[in-house]
């Protein structure tokens, strides 16, 4: 990678999700230099792995679409899949970066015809969608992935499934020698936009996650309802492959807990509201959803969502933090608790749960690459202390994509006006 | 003040701030979100009156009677549950043995109730020598609804009894007299002090 030119007016962008795609192009459409580096093989983040998105319900495609146009056009913006950051070392407008890419395996000449894909035998878990699913060891990863470009699992590497992929190439995009590179690059200022990361669903052990194959997550949820997701766009249970008409959903999983994450995580009440449309999507009246809720926090603009889905028949708010799930001999997850509207006790049968699982940092429990002020819940706080490294999007707060794109901007200006000074002073 | 805690002050009531100031934990009272899931975990929450977050709720709203003459904290088995769940970790298990202490203190507390029935032999037996003896708490136990119900509970226990005889686990002797620690005037002497520091810290808040 000789070829990447990066001085200290040179902008770096750690993270291709929604909010670091769009402080690369706000920041390379005010005509600065961008490198954008993104640790999977495609850019997009966590948004192209939803179903919609509220509040409008679009598809992400549309979302994420504009900003890939936007990006495949301007030529200011180097961007750098399957990279990471090793290091980190510097002040303010002047940084040193040593990126670490992991080898592909396939150059710029794939088509994304898929021809390797169909030689090579071995399957992995698909990551794409949270292991719920098997993908090719040659794979792409999802259809709308930018670049569209294969990528060879490194495990085939020196089994006859890599050769069957060569061969199966007329293009002469597999390179088998392709390796890891490093390579260190100045910059004038970070902007880290490394996103979120669902709360690990295992750790809330009343709610038998680990246990129960009725009890999945949020973000799970959203696969289902992707027809080239795991279950082809239906939502069935897992246990029978039987169609789950009667679901709960579970707010706070993981969230405003002191036993797990403290914070909330202000997305998952609208990502429940909205997941409710999903059943009546497919299965209309037929289609029951059951909230069960601490408070519903839909905030200013997206109440009006809340009241529409408030207004649905199908859909029942139980204000209650369900204190334990069982299961009856048919699989069928029973939630146990009280409603605190009343006292009641309950002990409800649903065919499938769903937890609307807690966001936490990505940055949680790995080692950030140089000191960064962070608040208690692990997000990257705006202060002085972190000299021209901004956070945007997730990595600084529990954002929807409305916010994170705001943030992304934000940080898009932060990091001009560093750039700006340092090119003013070395005129 | 912030203007934040101002706010806060008046929706504390005379009730929530006598709690506060005389019941164990009681500071944590204001702390509960009423999510519901300490009475949804209790394993006895369905035969209490009021569950955990209930009384909580009684609390704040100023309800002293109630709480207070509940039987409700009485029930508390000690179990745990509610604490290793509640998402603001109150201590919940500590709460209702200091409203059940505070109630008892103040001659509120439910006269027939059980489990207190219970803690008040217990209480006695252990203040005597120091240790508890099982075998007078046990037969005390066997009479605390009459005694023709104890002489039928003690013959369906005899088995069992006689198990622990043999065992060594009982010893016959320990109903006449039975062990104690070895300076039982002392054990007095700091139950003593111990109680006066309680009466005072009471009158204290009361005026
Ligand atoms: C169940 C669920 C449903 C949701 N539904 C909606 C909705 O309907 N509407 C809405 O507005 N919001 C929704 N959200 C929130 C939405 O997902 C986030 O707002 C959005 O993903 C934030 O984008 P981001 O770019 O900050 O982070 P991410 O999407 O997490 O992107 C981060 C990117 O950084 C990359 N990365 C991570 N670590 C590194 C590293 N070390 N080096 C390089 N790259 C790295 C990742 O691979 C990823 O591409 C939902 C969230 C959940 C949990
Ligand atoms: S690597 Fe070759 S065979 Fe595989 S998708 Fe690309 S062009 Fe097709
Ligand atoms: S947004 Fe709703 S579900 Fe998510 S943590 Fe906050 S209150 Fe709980
Ligand atoms: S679990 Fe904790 S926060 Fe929830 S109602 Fe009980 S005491 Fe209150
Ligand atoms: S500790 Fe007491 S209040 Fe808590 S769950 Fe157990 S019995 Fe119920």
């Amino acid at each position: 990678m000789a070829d990447i030119v990066a001085t200290n007016e040179t902008i770096l962008v750690v993270g291709g999700g929604i909010s670091g795609m769009t402080a690369a192009i706000e920041a390379a459409e005010c005509g600065k230099q961008v490198i954008l580096v993104e640790k999977t093989p495609a850019v997009g983040g966590r948004v192209s792995q939803l179903y919609k998105y509220f509040p409008k319900l679009c598809h992400p495609t549309c979302g994420l679409e504009i900003n890939l146009r936007r990006l495949k056009a301007n030529r200011n913006i180097r961007l750098l899949t399957m990279t990471e950051v090793a290091s980190v070392s510097g002040e303010t407008g002047n940084y040193q970066v040593t990126l670490k890419t992991a080898p592909r395996f396939v150059n710029e000449n794939c088509t994304a015809c898929g021809e390797c894909g169909k030689a090579v035998e071995a399957e992995f878990d698909d990551e794409f969608n949270y292991g719920l699913k098997k993908r090719k060891g040659a794979w792409l990863v999802s259809n709308m992935a930018y670049p569209q470009r294969y990528v060879l699992d490194p495990r085939i590497i020196g089994t006859p499934d890599a050769d069957k992929a060569k061969a199966a190439c007329k293009y002469d995009a597999i390179d088998l020698d392709d390796s890891e590179q490093e390579t260190t690059i100045t910059v004038g200022a970070i902007i880290w936009a490394t996103g979120w990361k669902p709360f690990d669903a295992n750790k809330i052990q009343p709610y038998g996650y680990d246990r129960y194959r009725n009890v999945i997550t949020s973000v799970e949820f959203e696969r289902m309802m992707d027809p080239r997701g795991p279950t082809g766009g239906r939502i069935l249970r897992p246990s029978d492959g039987k169609e789950a008409k009667n679901v709960a959903f579970i707010q706070c999983a993981g969230s405003r807990d002191r036993n797990y994450l403290k914070h909330c995580s202000r997305i998952c009440c609208m990502a429940s509201l909205k997941q409710t449309t999903y059943l009546r999507e497919q299965f209309g009246d037929e289609g029951k959803s059951t909230v069960y809720y601490i408070d519903i926090r839909a905030i200013d603009r997206i109440d009006d969502f809340y009241q529409k889905v408030q207004a649905d028949e199908n859909v029942t708010f139980i204000k209650s933090k369900v204190a334990s799930i069982t299961q009856d001999k048919d699989e069928n997850p029973v939630l146990n608790g009280v409603n605190t509207e009343g006292y009641q006790r309950y002990a409800n049968t649903h065919d499938l749960v769903v937890l609307a699982i807690g966001m936490e940092p990505s940055t949680a429990g790995s080692d950030f690459p140089i000191d960064v002020a962070v608040n208690e819940h692990g997000f990257i706080e705006q202060d002085e202390s972190n000299g021209s490294i901004f956070a945007a999007g997730c990595s600084s707060d529990a954002l929807d994509v409305n916010r994170a794109v705001q943030s992304g901007t934000a940080s898009a200006l932060r990091a001009i006006q560093v750039i700006n000074r340092v090119a003013s002073t070395e005129g | 003040m912030s203007a934040n805690v101002q706010a806060i002050e008046s929706y504390r009531n005379s009730f929530l701030k006598e709690v506060e100031a005389n019941v164990e934990e009681g500071d944590w009272v204001k702390m509960c979100m009423q999510c519901g899931v300490c009475s949804g975990s209790c394993p006895l929450g369905p035969y209490w009156e009021h569950p955990p977050q209930e009384i909580f709720m009684l609390i704040r709203a100023g309800k002293r009677e109630e709480v207070l003459k509940s039987s409700s904290m009485w029930m508390c088995t000690s179990c745990y549950n509610c604490i290793a769940r509640c998402p603001r970790e109150l201590p919940i298990t500590h709460i209702m043995h200091g409203l059940a202490t505070y109630a008892e203190r103040l001659g509120m507390a439910p006269k027939n109730q059980p489990t207190r029935k219970f803690a008040l032999k217990f209480w006695d037996n252990l203040t005597k020598k120091g240790r508890v003896n099982e075998l007078k708490l046990g037969v005390s136990l066997y009479f605390m609804n009459g005694f023709v119900e104890g002489i039928k509970t003690a013959l369906k226990a005899m088995p069992l009894g006689m198990n622990m005889y043999k065992t060594k686990r009982l010893n016959p002797m320990e109903y006449f007299g039975g062990h104690g620690v070895k300076d039982t005037s002392g054990l007095k002497a700091i139950l003593k002090k111990a109680e006066e520091i309680e009466l005072a810290k009471l009158k204290k808040t009361d005026a």
